[in-house]
């Protein structure tokens, strides 16, 4: 099982799971903050909304939806 | 040899894929998602227990098929130019045929609420749980419209799931009389009889709709009406959505003909463009039968097999009836027009609420006023509930039609666009 680091806490999770399954497993049930300031979670799960996208490996905007885990990766929520 | 490039890897994509190369045709198969399968498809290639998709992976397989993990953000029809950004960077893919095969995404309608965490879509909730999330006892209530709703109430509670309760906003009249149509297609009739059956002990409310979603910083409960009475269910995610529209953005940049919210296609599936194809959903919602016959089609008439071809066409016809049957019972009812309070956020990309939109004629005065529309998802999630509400119609596409890296928008194909 990878181990992932999301907000800074490192957890061993099942492998094949996207970035999205993982915040969620931690969980975390806020992705991002809107532009006003409203906490924010998946909605389409397609790639298409863009409201699950935070910042992995210091990378901002990734879509959390369309990424798998891999070992090491450093997912923060924004 | 042709150069075929399918742009959506859903059954639509799969079945030209399939037809294209089975007839010597050299196919790119471009998918954002991370494999083949499309939304009704996704996670099956694996195990599969769906005979349709079975016998399709199966086809898919046996030809030599390149797949391509990335999104179209440009596309020129002049040069035959695809850009595409993946994880690892830009690339151009030329074709001599394209098929576009972009499937649809769920409509949803703003609610108050309706932007808390855990509110998510119907196939929104059951992508979560195939991609990892664990579902076994949380209480859902699956709300909206449209057969997906049943479908995925099923999947949820083979996982676990606790569905509170099924809330279709269709009146129970107009679903007997679709019931009742079914009758001249048993292969669905009883694709519909065994949802009802694995749902035993679920309660499936026809003309009921959600109003509201409560909750501070994440959802806690629903409020659900029948027109007359308001109730509420305590609730850990609320999977909502009022069925399927079609992705036309890349259809639209390449300067392809709409009809109404779908692309305008022959009975060949080509598109008013020069050697561009359309199939599946983006042609105008249908489901999966009517997705397979149209990707088979569009796969024939690229590969210039023009009477296989129309040797389909009465399996074509015959499903865009079964197509036409659905919408007309699934039709949404005016009451859905009203859900919004005044400070109900429309567009969520940049926290647009209704009031600031009523003043406006169009999408596009609204968009220079208010910026709706003007975020990350371009529109795709609120364009669709603003031509509900208002009866706007989408404004011209510009690439990109997704956010794309710097380094793709330098690349001289992206900036050499069409005006």
């Amino acid at each position: 099982m990878p181990e992932v680091t999301v907000n800074g806490t490192t957890t061993a999770l099942p492998s094949g799971i996207t970035v999205a399954a993982a915040v969620l497993l931690a969980g975390e049930k806020s992705f991002r903050h809107s532009v006003t300031g409203e906490p924010r979670g998946p909605l389409c799960d397609m790639g298409i909304c863009f409201e699950c996208r935070l910042t992995i490996n210091g990378i901002p905007h990734e879509r959390s939806c369309q990424i798998l885990i891999q070992p090491g990766m450093d997912i923060r929520t924004t | 040899m042709t150069d075929v490039v399918i742009v959506g890897a859903g059954p639509a994509g799969i079945a030209a894929a399939v037809r294209c190369s089975e007839n010597n045709c050299r196919v790119t198969l471009i998918d954002d998602n991370l494999s083949a399968g499309g939304q009704v498809w996704r996670g099956t290639s694996g195990v599969v227990k769906d005979a349709a998709a079975s016998k399709w992976f199966g086809a898919l397989r046996a030809q030599n098929i390149s797949f391509r993990n990335g999104r179209v953000v440009a596309a020129d029809s002049a040069t035959r130019q695809l850009i595409v950004e993946s994880p690892e960077g830009a690339a151009t893919v030329t074709w001599h045929k394209l098929i576009l095969a972009t499937g649809a995404r769920e409509l949803f309608l703003p609610f108050p609420g309706w932007t808390l965490p855990g509110v998510v879509g119907v196939g929104g909730l059951q992508a979560l749980a195939k991609s990892g999330v664990p579902l076994a006892n949380k209480r859902i209530v699956v709300g909206g419209s449209g057969p997906l709703l049943l479908a995925a109430a099923d999947y949820l509670s083979s996982r676990g799931a606790n569905i509170l309760t099924i809330v279709e906003q269709a009146s129970r009249r107009d679903l007997m009389r679709f019931g009742a149509a079914l009758i001249h297609q048993p292969a669905k009739l009883l694709q519909a009889l065994r949802l009802r059956v694995s749902l035993h002990g679920v309660a499936y409310r026809a003309g009921c709709w959600i109003t509201h979603a409560e909750g501070s910083d994440n959802l806690q409960s629903v409020s659900v009406t029948d027109g007359r009475r308001t109730w509420m269910e305590q609730c850990d995610y609320a999977a909502v959505a009022y069925g399927l529209w079609p992705n036309t953005e890349l259809a639209s940049l390449l300067g392809c003909r709409l009809l109404g919210n779908a692309v305008a296609v022959d009975g060949g599936c080509c598109t008013s463009v020069t050697d561009v194809l359309c199939a599946g959903e983006a042609t105008g919602i249908g489901g999966l039968g009517l997705s397979l016959v149209e990707g088979e089609i569009a796969g024939f008439t690229a590969a210039g097999e023009i009477s296989a071809a129309k040797r389909l066409r009465p399996r074509h016809e015959a499903e865009k009836r079964f197509a036409r049957k659905l919408s007309r019972a699934f039709v949404l009812r005016p009451e859905l027009k009203t859900l919004s309070d005044s400070g109900t956020i429309v567009c969520r990309c940049e926290d647009v609420p209704i009031h600031r939109l009523q003043a406006s004629s169009s999408w596009r005065e609204a968009k220079l006023h208010t910026r709706c529309g003007m975020g990350p998802c371009q529109g795709r999630i609120c364009g669709p509930a603003l031509n509900f509400l208002f009866g706007w119609e989408a404004s011209s596409v510009r690439p990109p039609i997704f956010p794309a890296r710097i380094h793709t928008l330098l690349a001289p194909q992206t900036r050499g666009r069409r005006e």
